[in-house]
């Protein structure tokens, strides 16, 4: 039983009583140590606390009992002493809940893989889009948006394309089929690019005029590495009683700092649309080498990104059939548009357009 | 277009600058030079150009020459080609326009005695040898090569006929009914009664300003020759071009305005070609123009232009002196305009016969800017008062696409065609698709009217590609209407297949089902106020659920009363004709619906501070009673401490009857002021009890 780990004492000088009392505090602490549940602190508080058989209760018969009257105050204290480590081990282990041995019992794998709940990615398109209206927002531009199939007057006419151009043609553009009854003007067509949403803009807004248009466009293109049937466009206008085309420079030169970082440099070039003139080109520094030249920009350490201009003095004429407050003598103003896939593809190094359109769970999770 | 330095320097001999750095400053004027390639010791360079079609003029070496000398403001001299003196002949061969509203000038130079060799450098600026060597351009004979070598100088067409075959004399006019002609490209043509041709007197010669024609052409017989140098009209050229699907470097020119001027110098080089070998002029230049075309060329009306507007439009330079009188003068005096003061900072400026491109103040104000140099203007800001409105759906789209995002549906765009058979199958207005005139391919002959044939598309593309999980989404445009009239709606389809994506290494895989999709749809509902949102199923013969979704398996959705959308399980018929083996979760929502009801906005209500109590109720039911009868019954029992119920679990045993299922209902009991006693609780229990009770369950014993 029991008792039998309570030896009875044969001396009861101090050095006999402290050897005594130290190996009963060593197997209190031990026991103690082990303690992982309820039922273990149970069983320990009986052991060494029960009324009848507990330890302290044999040690108080057997060593406090017998010892010899000189020996019982150091007796005495001694097992004051142990009971109130007992008591307090009893307390400590309820208290801090299990050991750490039963703690370690409840080990876990921390090197698997965390359980990803997963979230939906934005588009590439999408995100480049939201991207760049944001930093003409911040310019003071609203968000404007017009309809896919547009008429050849909104498309063309009205952007100061003569009527034999050859953007006009069915080569390049998609048409709604039995058109060709009708008056020229009226004939639908997929909007070949956003610039249409300029004229309805300005139909319906006196100046001042600033948006910015995102929006979905088709040409009747073969698709290749870089070219789609489906491509998404940003048109920017802004018109008032004193825009410059130095103001046109200024405002893309910021966008496109915003857009790729402060360090990139602008460049413009003279190049030709219908609807606007001046006309320029414009080029960033390469974001790749910072214009050092590498394949990126086939060592010129520039890359083409958008065309823009001053509103051709035409294009305001039609707006002023409806809205005659854009005189172009009075008003002037700059538009500019630029391709969305092309930004995406840069940024986000894409290589074939064909991937935005295609789906692929494989292609989108990468931008979640 | 490929163009030589060596060719251009022979012009402008005092070019201060090295050909890349020639390269960069007719690029930065628009006149782009796309490449740049060393042709060895003293050959010099070739530039592979790209210049914009509204300058036609440049698209030759005397062109670019020109440009060049209005960069470095040089001289440049005119192009000058002296003839032998010509022998005189009885009379001037007879050249008639006749169609005068097609041709404005038509120059011809008779040549006898001509040799036909092979090229070689004739004289200073006729190095045509040389120059085609570089060129990589092929020999064919000094009459050939004449040809092209006036036209790659100075971009003018010429041609030159074998005058032996012409009978009587030449006449320009509109192709008669019925006529052929053989092109030098050897095709036999049945000519249109608009194509503008050459002819004589008996047969046509000639497609004008296109090609030129096989019975007339210069062989190695050839010993006399008549030079041709006109001016033709660009629609007509176009148009005769386009009918017979031609695109030669004479229509290009053509099409695009050439220089009225142009014709007798081009002759003239020609001819001193051709006569390097022998032979002689005969006769006088003939010389035939239209009055009413030079008019509206080469003596168009001067166009007034100030320095206010140049500098109203330009703005600020760099340059703190901004663009002066002098520059205008200086830029548009090089380029070949003339300037006549009108006062001290405006004029009346009269344009060059070679610039047809230029007729309007903007135009020159462009010429001030594009020689001045883009980027030698300030970086200015404009001046910003007014608020910025955003449009009044985006932040409903915003929303839509951010719970989508929330719920693990990747962003994507799919295509905006369909074939008709997918048009049919999905459009939400039967019949109301709109045809394409002139299709990518008849996959995508129809504007979508529905975004589902493209998400399937998509879904099934990722299957086929062995991607098993699949979750997308799709916020676009569909169309609807007729070819008079179409109509444009938002939409957002959505498509799902495989397993939950939230699985770890230690959770047992589960499938999507339809509640998952479901559990997606409601949370976009909630994003707006609406008063009633349910959703239902039609019995088969009412033939209201769309042909794509399993009957069984699909809800219509509805808020306040309206259809908003559809979705479901993929019907297995079309699964299989997709080759689809999984069950796809398919849906649609009808957006410009949406987007009539306000979002929602979240207002906080008091959380009662005191304890909620949680009962479960086991109830069995008759398969044919679902969920929502006994959902209404809760609602109607309007006891305002019942402050939620769900359906805790669903199942079925072996114990109970083949068409009965259990269910688990969780209520949760709460007040807002106090501590609910125990003959309250009874209370509602018991009423709760009665109420699914009266809706069909009985409770589990």
């Amino acid at each position: 039983m029991m008792n039998e780990e309570i030896p009875n004492l044969t001396a009861f000088d101090q050095a006999a009583l402290d050897q005594a009392f130290a190996a009963v505090e060593h197997q209190a602490r031990n026991d103690a140590a082990a303690l992982d549940n309820v039922e273990a602190l149970e069983a320990f508080r009986l052991r060494w606390l029960g009324r009848k058989q507990g330890l302290l209760n044999e040690i108080s018969s057997r060593w406090l009992k017998a010892a010899p009257s000189e020996a019982k105050k150091p007796v005495g204290e001694r097992f004051k002493i142990l009971k109130e480590l007992v008591e307090r081990l009893l307390d400590e282990s309820s208290g801090t809940g299990p050991s750490d041995a039963a703690l370690a019992a409840e080990a876990i794998d921390i090197t698997l893989p965390g359980t990803r709940r997963l979230t939906g990615a934005e588009h590439p398109i999408t995100r480049t889009l939201n991207e760049i209206t944001s930093v003409f927002a911040a310019l003071g531009y609203s968000v404007g948006v017009g309809p896919e199939v547009e008429t050849d007057f909104y498309n063309f006419e009205s952007m100061n394309f003569p009527p034999g151009h050859p953007a006009r043609d069915t080569q390049d553009t998609l048409v709604i089929s039995n058109q060709d009854r009708r008056p020229l003007r009226d004939r639908l067509l997929l909007r070949t690019h956003t610039s249409p949403v300029q004229m309805r803009t300005m139909e319906t807004q006196p100046p001042p005029v600033r948006i910015i248009i995102p929006g979905k466009v088709h040409r009747n293109d073969a698709q290749d590495a870089t070219h789609s049937p489906i491509f998404h466009q940003v048109e920017g206008l802004c018109v008032d009683t004193n825009i410059t085309f130095s103001d046109l420079k200024g405002t893309l030169d910021h966008a496109m700092k915003a857009l790729f970082g402060s360090a990139v440099k602008t460049r413009f070039f003279p190049s030709f649309f219908p609807f606007t003139e001046p006309s320029a080109d414009v080029q960033i520094s390469c974001i790749f080498c910072g214009g050092k030249g590498c394949r990126k920009c086939k060592d010129s350490g520039w890359i083409e990104l958008l065309g823009c201009g001053m509103v051709d003095p035409a294009v305001f004429r039609f707006a002023a059939e409806k809205q005659p407050a854009y005189d172009p003598k009075k008003i002037s103003g700059f538009a500019f548009g630029m391709g969305v896939e092309r930004i995406a593809m840069m940024k986000y190094g894409i290589s074939e357009i064909g991937q935005f359109y295609a789906g692929d769970m494989r292609f989108l999770s990468q931008f979640s | 277009m490929k163009i030589l330095t060596k060719w251009l320097r022979s012009y402008l001999p005092a070019l201060p600058v090295d050909d890349a750095k020639l390269a960069e400053d007719l690029t930065l004027r628009g006149i782009a030079v796309e490449g740049i390639y060393a042709l060895g010791e003293g050959n010099g360079s070739l530039y592979e150009m790209d210049i914009t079609t509204n300058r036609v003029d440049a698209m030759n070496h005397y062109g670019i020459a020109r440009e060049a000398a209005a960069i470095y403001g040089l001289d440049l001299p005119a192009l000058a080609y002296a003839l032998p003196e010509a022998r005189p002949s009885g009379k001037d061969f007879p050249v008639r326009i006749e169609a005068d509203d097609a041709c404005g000038r038509f120059t011809a130079r008779v040549l006898r005695g001509i040799a036909i060799v092979d090229s070689r450098d004739w004289f200073e600026g006729a190095e045509v040898s040389t120059y085609f060597a570089l060129l990589d351009q092929k020999k064919i004979s000094n009459a050939v090569d004449a040809s092209n070598f006036a036209w790659l100088a100075m971009g003018q067409p010429t041609h030159a006929f074998d005058l032996d075959k012409i009978e009587g004399g030449i006449v320009v006019r509109r192709a008669r009914k019925g006529e052929r002609l053989k092109t030098l490209d050897g095709v036999e043509r049945v000519l249109d009664p608009e194509d503008l041709i050459v002819a004589d007197h008996a047969k046509p010669l000639a497609l004008a300003g296109v090609m030129g024609g096989w019975d007339t052409m210069i062989t190695p017989q050839t010993t006399n020759v008549l030079v041709e140098a006109a001016w033709f009209e660009p629609m007509a050229v176009r148009r005769t071009a386009r009918r017979h699907g031609l695109h030669t470097d004479a229509s290009h020119r053509f099409e695009r305005g050439a220089d009225f001027h142009a014709g007798p110098v081009a002759s003239a080089l020609v001819s001193s070609i051709l006569l390097a070998s022998g032979g002689f002029v005969e006769g006088d230049l003939v010389d035939v123009r239209v009055a009413d075309f030079e008019k509206r060329t080469a003596d168009r009306k001067p166009v007034a232009l100030a320095l206010s507007e140049v500098q109203r439009i330009l703005g600020a330079t760099i340059d703190a002196e901004g663009i002066t009188a002098a520059t205008v003068e200086g830029v548009l005096t090089a380029l070949g305009c003339g300037l006549a003061p009108k006062n001290d900072a405006a004029w009346f400026v009269t344009l060059p016969s070679w610039r047809l491109d230029l007729e309007r103040e903007i135009d020159l104000i462009e010429e001030v800017a594009r020689v001045y140099g883009y980027n030698r203007f300030a970086n200015t800001l404009p001046e910003f008062g007014e608020g910025v409105l955003a449009l009044p759906w985006a932040e409903s789209e915003a929303a839509v696409r951010r719970t989508f995002l929330a719920a693990g549906f990747h962003d994507a765009i799919g295509s905006t065609f369909c074939s008709a058979a997918e048009a049919a199958l999905t459009a939400p207005q039967p019949g109301l698709t709109v045809p394409l005139g002139n299709p990518l391919s008849e996959e995508a002959g129809v504007l979508r009217p529905s975004l589902v044939p493209g998400m399937l598309a998509m879904v099934a593309g990722n299957l086929h590609r062995d991607v098993r999980d699949v979750r997308l989404f799709e916020l676009g445009t569909v169309f609807s209407g007729t070819t008079e009239k179409v109509e444009e709606r938002p939409a957002v389809a959505f498509g799902a297949v495989g397993g939950l994506p939230d699985q770890g290494a230690l959770h047992a895989p589960r499938d999507l089902d339809f509640h998952d999709l479901k559990g997606v749809v409601e949370q976009v509902l909630t994003r707006f106020q609406a008063r009633a949102v349910y959703f239902d199923r039609f019995p088969a013969e009412a033939g209201l659920t769309p042909e794509w979704l399993h009957p069984y398996r699909s809800a219509r959705v509805a808020v306040d009363g309206a259809t908003v959308g559809w979705f479901g399980q993929l019907h297995p018929r079309e699964a299989a004709a997709r080759k689809l083996k999984e069950p796809v979760l398919v849906g649609e929502l009808y957006l410009d619906r949406l987007y009539k009801l306000p979002l929602r906005k979240p207002a906080a209500r008091e959380i009662s501070r005191f304890q909620p109590v949680r009962r479960d109720f086991s109830l069995v039911l008759d398969e044919s009673i679902g969920w929502e009868r006994i959902d209404q019954a809760l609602q109607a029992l309007q006891i305002p401490e019942l402050v939620e119920w769900r359906v805790r679990e669903v199942f079925r045993d072996a114990r109970m009857g083949a068409r009965e299922y259990s269910l688990l209902l969780g209520a949760t009991f709460q007040a807002p002021d106090r501590t609910l006693r125990d003959e309250e609780l009874q209370s509602f229990q018991a009423r709760l009890v009665d109420a699914v009770g009266k809706a069909g369950a009985r409770l589990r014993s």
